[in-house]
């Protein structure tokens, strides 16, 4: 897929596929191109260029049948402020055409647990719970596929735990995701990740096979005044990466042997150097930094 | 495959169900729509019960005798008049009218007097300037009369066989500037169509482009709907409006300001249906286009000033150039004002407003379905 606004190349030939019944991960820094790119699945943007299938479907001829078979939860809240939540519910199950929609609506929001919050006004609502309903907006017509854009944005750590949680339910009675988010953990619960950057595909795979891809050594080191060391590895050539985690800092690079002459300078006390596997959210970081000296 | 993707009356209805609740939850423009007529009806109202007095007139005397004396002094004292100015000639007359330093020039010719005694019916020309004619036309409604009582005092006694027939003088009115003569009673009838065009367009000029304000686009755009699912459901809700608009403006017209009822309401509310869809349909299309809320309230006053300006309201139509003519034939509310003034004055039937009919529904038609054409379903 490819889609240009005016001189801007936002969605530069992706290529993507979601097997059925994954949760698939979408990530990338912002104005990467990860809105777009839903945009076009479901049909609110037309694509310059390319092709793709939804469910069996064409996502260029076909947008009034994908339409119907997917949820899409934008990622600004674009639910109507001045409904209530159940009137909400309600014209969105109408769109849809739902069978039973009185009860369907009802079970949604007893499922939201918001049964006695009901004729509240949307708009009223705090940040988190505007993305619960949001969610239940979006399944209420049991769509196939979720495209999910930033779901958790604002969204309070336990309230997130519940919401993978449902998530992983979901996907288990085979509902397929495609999730985009900027929280590391999120993407480690993805089944499969996908990294863009300025419209293109840099990385594709599971956790383990997009860490392994961008080849990086990590090295953690411990000890006092990690702020200046930090500072001088740098400016060392052969230093891609020098990030504080803590107590600890998080030094890398893509060239291993490179990276260990550049660190043999600082191999003594009061410093304790250790390897350790790298991260990936050091992965992106890694993809993200790579991008920007290439540009 | 799956089943075709057809116009869906559950949706419909959704739509409709949600414009309402969010018309109801607006407490603004609710009050907007009913304040609008009530507050223009007012202004209106005010300019049309007022009973302007004292109005600048000049007078050219020629007669020498006493009745012409009687005449002036009938008039200054029913306080409608207020003579300014003696003229020597007719031209020095006109060129105060065209000034606007009178509004009325009376003429009363030489050997009125004599003549009114031998019986002639001696004339006797008031010339007015009506382009005004809300603050001309009582005054001159009076004058007849005004004339007949004072002169029969004068003809008591041997002239009094001459009163009694067709009135002892030929009183002419010659309405200048304004041949048609709009009297207030055209008005009120006239505002229904000008508050309609004005809140109708505006309404639902609005309804669109707010959505992609809001940002609620995007999600109603991901949702299987059509756009004339949308554009209808849209423009339902507010046809109970102008409905209700409609409603205060006839009730207001014949309790406050006396207007005749001839015709069939029921016929009117046809109308009114079909008028009420136009200017909807006219928005909707208007919010299609604009990208913003400004945008199409500026698109709404783009529309709205011909329509003041061109449809007759405002000036006769047939005293306007032909080009504005034809611009005031597309127009729906130079086809609504010539129905309701037919209906609500003369009495007018279906088969008299057919033709105008056919043309709003024309017009109607036709902006709905330019409306249906450019609704975007994509956001780019
Ligand atoms: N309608 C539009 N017209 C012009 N440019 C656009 C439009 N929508 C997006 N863009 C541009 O396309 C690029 C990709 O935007 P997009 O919203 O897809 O990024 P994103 O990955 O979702 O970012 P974020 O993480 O901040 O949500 C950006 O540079 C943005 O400015
Ligand atoms: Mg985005």
């Amino acid at each position: 897929m490819t889609k240009r606004f005016g001189e801007l190349t936002a969605v530069d030939h992706v290529d993507l596929t979601v097997a059925a019944g994954e949760i698939y991960g979408f990530l990338g820094p912002n104005g990467s191109g990860k809105t777009t790119f839903l945009r076009i699945l479901c049909g609110l943007l037309r694509a310059d260029d390319g092709s793709g299938r939804v469910l069996g479907h064409d996502v260029i001829a076909e947008s009034e049948a994908i339409k119907r078979e997917v949820g899409y939860m934008t990622q600004r809240f674009s639910f109507w402020e001045d409904l209530s939540i159940e009137e909400n519910l309600d014209f969105v199950a109408r769109m849809y055409d739902v069978k039973n929609r009185r009860q369907t609506v009802r079970e949604s929001i007893e499922q939201l647990g918001l049964a006695e919050r009901k004729d509240q006004l949307a708009g009223e609502l705090s940040g988190g719970w505007k993305q619960r309903l949001a969610l239940a907006a979006c399944l209420i017509h049991r769509p196939k596929l979720l495209l999910l854009d930033e779901p958790t944005a604002g969204v309070d750590p336990k309230a997130r735990r519940d919401f993978w949680e449902q998530i992983h339910q979901l996907a288990a009675q085979a509902l397929t995701f495609l999730i985009t988010t900027h929280y590391m953990d999120e993407a480690e619960r993805c089944q499969r990740l996908a990294y863009i950057s300025k419209g293109k595909l840099l990385a594709a795979g599971t956790v383990d096979e997009v860490i392994s891809r961008v080849g990086l050594t990590t090295w953690s080191v411990r000890g006092r005044d990690l702020a200046q060391l930090a500072e001088q590895l740098r400016k060392t050539p052969g230093v891609q990466q020098a990030v504080a985690f803590g107590n600890s800092l998080h030094v890398s690079s893509t060239d291993a042997a490179a990276l260990q002459r550049a660190i043999a300078p600082f191999r003594h006390e009061p410093y304790d150097w250790r390897q350790i596997p790298s991260g990936l959210e050091d992965a992106f970081i890694s993809l993200m930094e790579h991008d920007r000296s290439t540009a | 495959m799956k089943q075709p993707h057809r116009f869906s009356f559950q949706r419909l209805r959704g739509i409709i169900a949600k414009e309402f609740t969010q018309m109801r939850r607006d407490r603004l423009t609710f009050a907007m729509m009913l304040g609008i007529p009530l507050l223009q009806l007012t202004l209106f109202g005010y300019a049309i019960n007022s009973d302007p007095r004292h109005l600048p007139a000049a007078v050219l005397l020629a007669d020498q005798g006493p009745q012409g004396r009687t005449l002036l002094y009938a008039m200054k004292n029913s306080t409608f008049f207020n003579f300014v100015r003696q003229v020597k000639t007719e031209r020095e007359g006109r060129e105060l009218l065209e000034r606007g330093q009178v509004l009325f020039v009376v003429n009363i010719p030489e050997n009125f007097s004599r003549d009114l005694w031998r019986g002639d019916r001696p004339e006797v020309l008031v010339e007015a300037d009506a382009t005004d004619p809300v603050a001309t036309s009582t005054a001159l409604g009076s004058l007849g009369s005004l004339f007949d009582t004072a002169l029969q005092n004068d003809l008591k006694g041997s002239l009094a066989t001459l009163a009694g027939t067709s009135g002892p003088i030929d009183l002419r009115v010659h309405a200048l500037y304004n041949p048609e003569v709009v009297t207030q009673y055209n008005i009120v009838p006239g505002l229904m169509g000008v508050i309609l065009t004005m809140t109708m367009v505006m309404i639902t000029g609005l309804a669109i482009t707010r959505e992609r304000e809001r940002g609620t686009m995007e999600n109603l755009l991901s949702m299987p709907t059509r756009p004339s699912e949308v554009l209808i459901g849209k423009i339902v809700p507010y046809i109970l409006v102008g409905y209700i608009q409609v409603a205060v403006i006839l009730i207001a017209a014949s309790f406050l300001f006396h207007v005749p009822i001839e015709g069939s309401i029921i016929l009117l509310g046809v109308v009114a249906l079909v008028f009420i869809a136009a200017n909807l349909a006219m928005g909707i299309t208007f919010s299609t286009i604009a990208k913003n809320q400004l945008q199409a309230v500026q698109m709404t006053f783009f529309f709205f000033l011909p329509s003041i300006l061109l449809s007759g309201f405002m000036f006769p139509f047939r005293g306007m150039p032909r080009w504005a003519q034809m611009l005031g034939e597309v127009l729906p509310l130079t086809h609504f004002l010539r129905i309701v003034r037919g209906i609500l004055l003369k009495g007018n039937g279906i088969a008299d407003v057919s033709l105008q009919l056919w043309q709003l529904a024309l017009f109607a038609l036709v902006a709905l379905t330019i409306g249906i054409k450019r609704y975007r379903q994509t956001l780019d």
